[in-house]
């Protein structure tokens, strides 16, 4: 138990400081990795209750796909952060209400819903749902391709047109491009990728 | 027990295994796009056709649910999804867009539709939305190089996406008070007691799907995405999406409300005639034929969600009967739309059409059946539609709303009949080209259904069409 506290803190306060860290990071790719700290920090949270399904997710999906995601735009994009920086000192006052008020109503709705809602009644919320005495992974796996295998497949098939979608609007095949072929480049061989040219001095072979 | 769910999603699951095998084959023989759209009408076919056979009932513990009313409007879905392959296909490749991805996109936008009719959860609801909507915001902008349509695209997508939104809001509200996903269990804790909080949720998603159907003051979508879209697309998203659309809408209302109707009908009888008012009037001043339509069909929409504010199955009966009708009758205008074009560009403006009933006689005569139709005129289908419509407002008590639907309908008449004047009594303006066949096939069909085949076609469609209406849980 003692360990666990211990992990709790250490984690909790990771989490804290790695968050404001990317808030006051000047650069911002320090801003972003500081994010993905952030989230692994959180994922820890998360197995330390018991829901190590969640904790997998933030890592894959927020560390894999989204974190580098936000690396690539920071990267890519030409975004003066200098000029964003200006009249931080002007919006304190109201950001840091808005911080307050956000901070209360989530104590309230944590104090309610530990009080009051599902938590209240069921000791170990994510470890063991369903009566099944089973990883909350495999838990979720039982019911997500059982009761909820309609849902679970149509939501496959809205990816698959959002992917299509994303392909008829923007692939062209324009002429003139080389793509790579590997068939082509596997069956060259020396007298197809080889020309024996004897220049004169001075002139060069040209094209 | 999962195989018994199974043979209640027999018409899903050929779609959708379908759509994929269509894809396989279209990246391993890109060239080759007749064969998938073939594939793809064959597929729609027989998914109609499972659709029809289907035993009824419930799978998937709720969210399936497959009653009449859902084996009804699959089958008009995905036949109509089915028409919209062999008129809009050729249209793209005659514009040098030779995509196989057009008729695999719309299987899928027809699979998601028969998901929103058939839905019994707020779950399937939404992704049965979402997974319509993404297909025709792509299909929207699927002919890439031109700028409007790339526009449409963008301006469907972003509105979209914020109906999107208000729908998921209303859902979490209406899943926090209720307690539960399931239509059903809804309707029992709406039963239970006066819920402001319930309410609110289901203020949220009749906004979320206004939007969809594009009923007014939801509507501002609907003329720019209409006039900038694809002809051919635009003849199936007026069509087959607006039925999909309204019968969520009665099975939000009907299967998880219906303890609440007195406070839905006041909301849908304010949305229908504002939807009639917006279409009649800002039709008036429209001269690009696409952009008069879709006020139109604004107009048009209103009258199907007043056939449902009568918060009876009669009423319900007429909206589906009017959707359907109205759906051949929208499908058959954009296919005359997709046929014309003079020297190469296509016609859609009221000054085009000068004159064409001595060019085009064929496709003239269908035009104007058209749009004597959609103006209410009898016998043709559009009189028998809004006659549903107006029968129900009457016998639920709905004076009031019912005369405003008349005058709507009386000064909208002053647009369809210009375009028939410029058809029929203006002097030419110019040769136009040879209309492909497959467009004129359609809309010489569909016409040739709007009258007279529709009074052969009532006989039947009236019994199938109570059927369905009773599977609601209205009175």
């Amino acid at each position: 138990m003692a360990l666990q506290a211990i992990a709790f803190y250490v984690m909790a306060a990771v989490t804290v400081i790695a968050g404001f860290c990317v808030v006051s990071a000047r650069n911002p790719v320090h801003s972003v990795l500081w994010l993905i700290l952030t989230f692994f920090s959180a994922a820890g949270l998360f197995v330390l209750m018991g829901a190590e399904f969640l904790a997998m997710l933030l890592v894959v999906v927020y560390v894999g796909a989204v974190a580098v995601l936000f690396l690539f735009v920071v990267m890519m994009l030409d975004v003066d952060f200098a000029a964003l920086r200006q009249g931080f000192a002007q919006y304190m006052p109201l950001g840091l209400l808005i911080a307050v008020f956000l901070a209360a109503e989530m104590v309230l709705v944590a104090s309610t819903v530990a009080t009051k809602g599902a938590a209240a009644h069921n000791d170990t919320p994510m470890a063991s749902g369903f009566g099944m005495d089973a990883p909350n992974a495999e838990a979720i796996g039982r019911v997500l391709y059982t009761d909820y295998v309609y849902f679970f497949q149509a939501s496959g098939l809205v990816l698959l047109v959002a992917m299509i979608g994303a392909i008829v609007l923007t692939l062209r095949h324009k002429p003139g491009v080389r793509r790579q072929v590997v068939m082509d480049q596997v069956l060259r061989s020396p007298k197809t990728g080889m020309k024996i040219a004897n220049p004169k001095p001075g002139e060069g072979i040209g094209e | 027990m999962i195989s018994a769910d199974l043979a209640h999603a027999y018409p899903e699951l050929i779609l959708a295994i379908g759509a994929l095998a269509l894809l396989v084959a279209g990246a391993f023989a890109p060239k080759q796009t007749t064969l998938v759209g073939g594939g793809a009408v064959v597929l729609l076919l027989v998914a109609a056709f499972a659709a029809a056979t289907q035993p009824l009932g419930v799978a998937f513990s709720g969210a399936l649910v497959t009653d009449a009313a859902a084996a009804f409007s699959k089958v008009a879905i995905y036949l109509a999804s089915a028409v919209a392959i062999p008129l809009g296909q050729p249209w793209f490749e005659r514009r040098g867009v030779k995509t196989f991805e057009f008729p695999v996109l719309i299987v899928l936008a027809a699979l998601g539709m028969g998901m929103m009719a058939s839905s019994g959860d707020l779950i399937s609801l939404y992704v049965g939305v979402e997974l319509h909507s993404l297909a025709l915001y792509v299909l929207a902008a699927m002919h890439r190089d031109n700028a409007k349509a790339s526009e449409a695209g963008l301006k469907y997508f972003v509105l979209g996406a914020l109906s999107s939104g208000l729908l998921l809001y209303g859902s979490s509200l209406i899943y926090g008070f209720a307690g539960s996903t399931l239509y059903s269990d809804i309707a029992v804790a709406a039963g239970q007691q006066a819920n402001t909080g319930l309410l609110f949720g289901l203020i949220f998603v009749i906004c979320g799907l206004a939007f969809k159907v594009s009923a007014a003051p939801f509507h501002m979508w609907t003329p720019d995405v209409y006039e900038g879209a694809p002809t051919p697309v635009v003849a199936f998203f007026a069509a087959a999406p607006k039925l999909a659309a309204m019968v969520l809408f009665a099975r939000v209302l009907g299967d998880a409300f219906p303890a609440a109707a007195g406070q839905w009908q006041q909301v849908l009888v304010v949305i229908a005639l504002a939807s009639v008012a917006v279409g009649a009037f800002a039709g008036l001043v429209q001269s690009n034929l696409k952009r008069l339509w879709a006020y139109s069909s604004i107009a048009n929409v209103g009258y199907a969600v007043l056939g449902l504010a009568s918060g009876t199955s009669e009423g319900v009966q007429a909206m589906l009967m009017f959707m359907v009708l109205y759906m051949i009758d929208v499908t058959g205008f954009f296919a005359c739309l997709t046929a014309l074009s003079r020297q190469g560009r296509s016609m859609e403006t009221i000054e085009d059409m000068a004159g064409l009933i001595k060019e085009r006689p064929a496709l003239a005569l269908a035009m104007t059946v058209f749009a004597l139709s959609a103006l209410g005129l009898p016998p043709f289908s559009g009189f028998w539609a809004k006659f549903y419509v107006f029968k129900a407002a009457l016998d639920a008590g709905l004076w009031g709303p019912a005369v405003i639907g008349l005058v709507g309908s009386v000064v909208a008449a002053f647009y369809y009949l210009r375009l028939i004047k410029a058809m029929w009594f203006d002097s030419s303006a110019g040769a136009t080209d040879r209309p492909p066949v497959e467009a004129k096939t359609v809309a010489v069909g569909l016409a040739l259904f709007a009258f007279p085949l529709v009074l052969v076609a009532l006989t039947w469609l009236d019994p199938a069409v109570a059927k369905a209406a009773h599977a609601f849980g209205l009175a």
